[in-house]
């Protein structure tokens, strides 16, 4: 992406710009949509309606709340530590927003073509627990902190599943460049990692229940560090308020909130990546059974984004079915339950990919 | 270990179960009635705004009567001979002039008790309830047809009336007191 605008305009530094300037309108334009997608669906889950009022089914209420966040008064707290609490909403953002930065979107759509994508993803994710601990000890309110102290504690336990799957998968495919791994489940869906990669022959089929385990473990421990029901409890609404963000207003509030979309998006981006064949059409390319090559790009934008779509989908689904766990219960699942099976399935998975 | 699978087994299937009555529900028509374009049909007994069809009132006083919060206020003239007011629709013949109905629809409580009087059922309740206003004072709602000219001159007449009546009475037998003026409220 960044080698093809460079050529095209010969200016390093606006080719740079325009690169950084497409993750960030598809994290826009997918807030704008995931929080519409959410009301929508948590609505039609309970019998309702939802936004109906502006524009068709009410697709432009977010529009409309945006530009209320937009007018509203930057109020921050006397006894708020002010340099703190003004970098956090920052640095959670760029946390999600950074992530991008490594996602192919399609074969043609890479920010940048690292080799460690999937370890700097892991990485880089982490800084959003900085964020969250600096936005909830600043704002110096107890429900802030509270729920600043249970979001570290969440996100910093269910990365060890994480990064286990992820580890079952770097260990699996050999690489850590997402693009590398999105390459390999090319042609059709029974090429998916979920369906045991691109190779044939018994382990094969070994592996599909390791790698649906797999898959599942990793959905729900990355559900778990983008704080969504049922791991919500940082932001627990009726214990804590709106927890670490409890004391944010206006846009500030609005940069966490973009930020949790943007997270969600980003960790089913990794998971449709991993396991899914991340940008590969399930069904062969439109472009190439017609013989126009340069359609193949755009449909594998679609395909990734439709994958993509479809997860956050499950992850709004799931919001709205479950209640939230107890603190100690989300620990329970995590230590007891998330972290041994990964860790079994790392293992069979190591030693099935030998064979 | 046992307990520990099943333990396992318990949380992936019920979330599935979960999953599946909310899936269901997705596709469940929605209960919303969209309000104001949409509005329910209401029963045919409701309570709602007074109106009062003043061709049938016959300026009784009786709803006023019967109100329990004195929200109604009527004052009639009565006609003078030669006046034709018309016939109610259930074949009564007016006889006052009705120069004031009003009602305060802010105090009224909904009781439906002025309507049951009603002899020529002019009185009723309709099904409008949306009527909220701004200033208090527009929910005094003034019913009386008669304007404000004409119910003063309706008044004068029948002074004028009685006037010449008492003169007329008091003519023949000066010892009767002139008769006063015996105007319902």
């Amino acid at each position: 992406m960044y080698q093809f605008l460079y050529d095209l305009i010969g200016n390093e530094i606006l080719a740079g710009l325009l690169v950084a300037v497409v993750p960030l309108t598809i994290i826009l334009v997918f807030a704008l949509f995931g929080i519409w997608l959410e009301r929508k669906v948590s609505a039609h889950m309970q019998d309702r309606l939802g936004p109906m009022r502006t524009g068709w089914h009410g697709w432009l209420q977010t529009v409309a709340d945006l530009m209320k966040m937009l007018q509203k008064e930057d109020i921050i707290a006397t006894d708020a530590d002010k340099t703190l609490y003004n970098i956090a909403p920052v640095l959670v953002f760029t946390g999600s927003f950074a992530a991008y930065a490594v996602i192919p979107f399609s074969s043609k759509l890479l920010g940048s073509e690292v080799e460690i994508g999937l370890f700097y993803v892991i990485a880089i994710s982490s800084l959003v627990v900085a964020g969250i601990l600096m936005a909830g000890w600043s704002a110096n309110n107890k429900y802030s902190l509270l729920g600043a102290m249970r979001a570290a504690a969440q996100i910093i336990s269910y990365e060890i599943p994480t990064a286990l799957i992820v580890l079952s998968m770097v260990m699996f495919t050999g690489t850590l460049s997402l693009d590398k791994i999105s390459q390999m489940q090319t042609s059709s869906f029974w090429n998916w990692n979920i369906f045991g990669g691109a190779i044939f022959g018994l382990s094969k089929f070994l592996l599909i229940p390791f790698m649906i385990v797999g898959a599942l473990i990793i959905f729900t421990s990355t559900l778990a560090e983008v704080n969504r029901v049922p791991f919500d409890i940082p932001e627990a609404e009726s214990e804590l308020v709106a927890g670490y963000f409890t004391e944010y207003c206006g846009m500030k509030w609005g940069m966490f909130m973009l930020a949790e979309y943007g997270n969600m998006f980003a960790v089913s981006a990794i998971i449709s990546i991993l396991f899914l064949g991340g940008y590969q059409s399930p069904i062969g390319y439109l472009g190439n059974s017609i013989g126009t090559q340069w359609l193949v790009p755009f449909e594998q934008g679609f395909w990734f984004i439709a994958k993509g779509l479809a997860l956050v989908f499950v992850q709004m689904w799931l919001r709205w079915t479950l209640p939230r766990l107890r603190v100690d219960q989300l620990m329970t699942v995590c230590w007891k339950y998330l972290i041994p099976f990964a860790f079994i399935n790392l293992i069979i998975i190591g030693i099935i990919s030998l064979i | 270990m046992k307990q520990y699978l099943k333990n396992t087994f318990d949380g992936i299937f019920t979330v599935l179960v979960g999953m599946k009555v909310t899936f269901k529900h997705l596709f469940t028509p929605a209960v919303t009635i969209q309000y104001p374009d949409v509005k329910v049909k209401l029963p045919e007994r409701v309570r709602n705004r007074l109106y009062v069809n003043m061709d049938d009132c016959i300026g009784c006083d009786q709803c006023s009567r019967a109100c329990p919060v004195s929200c109604i206020e009527i004052e009639t003239v009565k006609s003078i001979p030669g006046e034709d007011l018309g016939i109610t629709s259930n074949g009564k013949k007016k006889a006052l002039w009705v120069t004031k109905f009003n009602i305060d629809i802010a105090k009224c409580c909904y009781c439906q008790l002025c309507v049951f009087p009603c002899p020529t059922e002019c009185i009723y309740m309709t099904d409008v309830y949306e009527f909220a206003e701004y200033e208090r004072s527009n929910f005094l709602y003034k019913f009386a047809t008669l304007t404000d000219e004409e119910a003063v001159q309706k008044k004068i007449n029948y002074e004028k009336l009685q006037a010449e009546k008492a003169a007329a009475a008091a003519k023949p037998k000066p010892e009767t007191p002139a008769q006063t003026e015996n105007k319902p409220e």
